[in-house]
């Protein structure tokens, strides 16, 4: 028995598998994730993996939350632990009272173990050997079966796990029924030879509701589709790869004319990111709406094409899933760390219109919205989302769509507009909010066409280079930048129940984590009114909150709270008022690590009044 | 870049093609290239091409991208978009705007700088995927914008302006486009007008990945004696394969065949090429031959133009992607958006 009393607890806890990538572990894992699901109990899980494709470690956590807590929690209650390279640090990482999965086929030593844990062995090798003799199927099998052992000692409905078995062996039944087979092996020994439940048990409840499962990737890609991108041109990278494999999935299947079979799309997987945005431009330039999908080093590759979007007026969307830079940097992990390589990207005065979607749903509604804005703007415009977001199936709610839309095709001239003796300035802002009209090539045979450049030019895009003549394109940008501010989602407020001088801005995937940290602090009294920023440039609302409040905490995922220098550089406030709380070791932030921050900064600035210390 | 707007007026007796368009209707602004420059020549020859071929100005896209060369798209074809991009960057842009609108005929303008340095990547992965495009380097051997110095097709051995050798080998752009697949491969020199418009003219009839590497001396940089990209360097060294004309269903470009020597084509567009050889052992048709051939004539230092290469039944990327007929730059929600009913299945399958 262990020295530390066995932990506890239904329906909140988490699950940490750690395997060696390639065994094939990846979709029992997540089977295992379904499966709570199922059960009406929200699960968050997170796939932590090399830049590799065999032989290393890589981890599967799933954090099983009833209250619905969808940010990384930190700490592990039980470790499945199927990687002897990884087995002691695995082991060590365990909560204390908390337990020990693992394959006892072969003994191990008892310093192998801790007294205070519960450790559970199953003698996975020794079941699937004696079953299967093909190797592959050994392999496969055997994450089948451990999957079954747990389903016993977590209490979970087996009829639920056979009938996802089912939903993803359709038509299969060889499989079908083998998997079903191999799952009731691990249960069937588990419920045999093991005291089953143990302390964490999942029980049924009702608190996923209509949600949906869903990777960001997966959901921007599919906001693509729905927002009328028919150009993608890419370049593999990871964290992003899975936009451009999803965006092919998804046109495979929605974007075929049923009559011709032919594709109302086009997809070309570039040569590098120079290419890709090139492609991106250029059909962008000829009237498609087009985007593509990178990562920090992709982005640093793309700046220079940036800087002629801003400059000639080109839409462009870039997906951007960010991972941790700088350099190569932690090509699988996750971070915030391009919000200013992204806001001025490239040489010369430039600014860009960033979006931060909080979870899949914001991704799918945001990567629609961005075709819509990049052509209203023509310029570039980035859905940035990182490897948390991207990467792992989140729990969200369902995708929604209109289907009153219609596609915001921007300021187009036509060839009847031509006709009319309308006056075309390519870059003559008629409106006074600095966007000015553009013409599709080969609109018509005598009028509206221009020479796009990169160099400077008058309002008529004719090659200039007089100063008077520059600085009143940069000035007119300006004004179109300040246009963006209104026509970009706003950032979305909630107050504390008391009136406070503290707040706290929090943007993309720190959204759950900053949800769960305000419950932690409201415990321990810290009041904090909420500001969400979900794109740049800032509306004018967060001037405001920042007048509102005396100390703003600023909650991201770098080293250099770059979103809060950019706050401070746009809104020239004292640096002092915004107090930076950064995480950025590649993990996902936690609430843990948010609420002790501000918890700690806040104690720290109570003054304790002098006659009561004296006393 | 000009400054200066050229007169509207023309002759009212100048000629006018099938479409009722004078030569004045291809033209562009006034060059600010230095006076006889081998890039205005080849500016005259797309004119002359397109005036030729009756092509609507305004169904061309001209794309270039950084450089004197790219300069060029401003002084011809004024009524059509143009786009002076970025360097080196020219064919992934022209690569979009292709399909984005599969019906515009798009005339990529590059340099040797351009193509050969900076932008050799691009340039051998748009012909690596058969964009349907005519191609055009012009090609000095040197960086003229920024004065002189040597490019990556500058032969072996050249000298400078300024009395530098150089040391590094030399690309031959037409000997890689034929290596990388293109379907359409010719040579020629701006001084040679005659040879150049038709292969103009049959490039932009070709549907798929046309190149045409045009030898044109930098008279301000590259025009000295030691330059194997000087006009009388080049006129001495030429060794033309053939010579061809375009037949566009209408009176041919030129007549004047020697019997027995000429060639017909067929294009996909329906124009013919007509083939007048003049090596009596080269076939256009045989790529591994094509590339023989150039590699033999190249060591003994003769510069070998005319259509090197061409397969008239070639496809494009639009037909590798299989889209669909209408340009993409047209589809609206109603064709693009799989609506809100398809969204609720695809939310019940992710529950």
């Amino acid at each position: 028995m262990p020295d530390k009393k066995p932990i506890s607890s239904v329906n909140d806890f988490v699950v940490r598998f750690a395997n060696v990538n390639g065994s094939g572990s990846a979709s029992a894992n997540e089977m295992f994730a379904r499966a709570i699901l199922r059960h009406g109990v929200p699960v968050s899980p997170r796939n932590i993996f090399p830049s590799n494709i065999q032989g290393l470690p890589t981890w599967y956590e799933v954090r099983v939350t009833e209250a619905g807590h969808l940010g990384a929690r930190g700490g592990v209650d039980m470790m499945v632990a199927m990687n002897p390279q990884t087995w002691d640090k695995d082991v060590a990482g365990i909560e204390p009272g908390g337990y020990l999965f693992y394959d006892s086929t072969k003994p191990m030593p008892s310093t192998k173990f801790r007294d205070d844990i519960t450790v559970i062995g199953v003698p996975l090798t020794a079941i699937t050997n004696s079953t299967y003799t093909d190797p592959r199927q050994r392999q496969l099998f055997k994450n089948i079966i451990y999957l079954g052992s747990l389903s016993a000692l977590l209490d979970m409905d087996p009829k639920l796990i056979e009938q996802l078995i089912g939903e993803q062996y359709k038509g299969k039944e060889k499989l079908l029924s083998s998997n079903v087979h191999a799952l009731h092996l691990g249960r069937d020994w588990a419920l045999q030879n093991l005291k089953c439940p143990i302390g964490l048990k999942v029980k049924k409840s009702d608190k996923v509701g209509d949600r949906i499962f869903i990777e960001g990737n997966s959901a921007a890609a599919l906001g693509a589709v729905y927002g009328g991108a028919t150009v993608c041109a890419w370049y593999p990278i990871t964290p992003s790869s899975s936009v451009a494999e999803a965006f092919t999935a998804h046109c495979k299947k929605y974007r075929h004319d049923p009559e011709t079979g032919k594709a109302k799309y086009a997809i070309v997987q570039g040569e590098d990111e120079l290419a890709s945005i090139g492609i991106v431009i250029g059909a962008s330039w000829n009237g498609a709406r087009a985007f593509t999908a990178t990562s920090g080093p992709g982005i640093s590759l793309m700046t220079e094409f940036i800087g002629l979007s801003y400059f000639a007026e080109i839409p462009a969307v870039i997906m951007n899933i960010q991972r941790a830079g700088p350099s190569t940097g932690m090509p699988t992990r996750t971070q915030q760390c391009d919000i200013i390589a992204c806001a001025y990207a490239s040489h010369g005065d430039t600014k860009h219109v960033l979006l931060f979607p909080e979870d899949p749903a914001e991704a799918f509604e945001f990567a629609a919205a961005a075709f819509d804005l990049a052509e209203r703007l023509q310029t570039t415009i980035f859905l940035m989302l990182d490897l948390d977001i991207g990467m792992n199936h989140r729990l969200c709610r369902p995708l929604k769509w209109d289907d009153a839309r219609q596609y915001d095709r921007g300021k187009i001239m036509t060839a009847e507009m031509l006709e009319e003796g309308r006056d075309f300035g390519r870059y003559l802002d008629v409106d006074g909010d600095g966007i000015p009209y553009r013409t599709y090539p080969g609109t018509h045979p005598t009028k509206g066409s221009y020479f796009t450049r990169g160099t400077s030019r008058d309002r008529y895009a004719r090659y200039s280079e007089e100063g008077t003549v520059y600085a009143d394109n940069m000035q007119r940008l300006v004004r179109k930048f300040e246009t963006a501010q209104d026509l970009v989602p706003r950032p979305l407020q909630a107050n504390a129940e008391r009136p406070t001088k503290y707040g706290v801005i929090y943007f993309g995937s720190t959204s759950p984590a900053m949800d769960e940290a305000i419950g932690l602090l409201e415990a321990r009294g810290h009041q904090l009114d909420r500001l969400r920023i979900r794109a740049f440039p800032f509306h004018s609302s967060v001037a405001s909150f920042l007048a509102e409040h005396d100390f703003v905490y600023v909650v991201e995922q770098n080293r250099d709270s770059q979103l809060r220098q950019l706050i401070v550089n746009e809104n020239g406030i004292d640096p002092v008022r915004l107090v930076p709380i950064v995480h950025y070791d590649g993990t996902p932030i936690t609430a843990r690590f948010i609420a002790k921050a501000i918890g700690d900064h806040q104690d720290h600035l109570k003054v304790t009044p002098l006659r009561k210390a004296v006393s | 870049m000009t400054y200066i707007a050229k007169p509207k007026f023309h002759h009212p007796g100048l000629k006018k093609n099938e479409l009722g368009y004078t030569h004045r209707d291809y033209e562009g602004k006034i060059s600010t290239l230095c006076a006889g420059c081998g890039h205005d020549s080849i500016t005259a020859s797309i004119i002359e091409a397109c005036y030729e071929l009756s092509i609507e100005p305004h169904r061309v896209a001209k794309i270039s991208g950084i450089g004197c060369s790219s300069k060029t798209p401003d002084y011809f074809l004024g009524n059509s978009h143009g786009f002076n991009s970025v360097h080196g960057r020219m064919p992934s842009v022209l690569t979009g705007a292709n399909l984005a609108n599969r019906d515009l005929i798009y005339l990529g303008v590059s340099g040797d700088g351009d193509s050969a340095s900076i932008g050799f990547g691009q340039f051998a992965h748009s012909i690596r995927r058969g964009v349907n495009m005519t191609y055009i380097v012009e090609n000095n051997g040197v960086y003229g914008l920024t004065k002189g110095q040597f490019s990556a097709t500058a032969d072996r051995g050249s000298k400078s302006k300024k009395g530098v050798t150089n040391t590094d080998n030399a690309i031959d752009l037409a000997a890689i486009a034929l290596q990388l697949g293109a379907t359409f491969v010719a040579r020629s020199f701006s001084g040679d007008k005659s040879q150049l418009v038709p292969l103009i003219a049959a490039a932009i009839g070709h549907k798929g990945a046309s190149f045409i590497d045009v030898i044109s001396p930098c008279i301000a940089f590259n025009n000295h004696a030691g330059s194997t990209k000087s006009f009388d360097y080049v006129r001495e060294h030429n060794d033309a394969v053939n010579r061809l004309d375009v037949l566009v269903g209408r009176d041919p470009i030129a007549v004047d065949y020697a019997p027995g020597t000429v060639q017909v084509v067929e294009q996909h567009d329906g124009s013919k090429i007509a083939l007048r050889k003049i090596d009596a052992d080269y076939d256009p048709h045989d790529r591994l031959g094509a590339q023989t051939f150039l590699a033999r004539h190249a060591a003994k230092g003769q510069i070998v133009t005319g259509l090197l290469y061409v397969d008239p039944d070639a496809d494009d990327l639009h037909e590798h992607l299989n889209t669909v007929e209408t340009p993409l730059n047209t589809l609206e929600a109603d064709t693009l958006c799989p609506g809100s009913a398809v969204l609720d299945k695809i939310n019940a399958s992710l529950r």
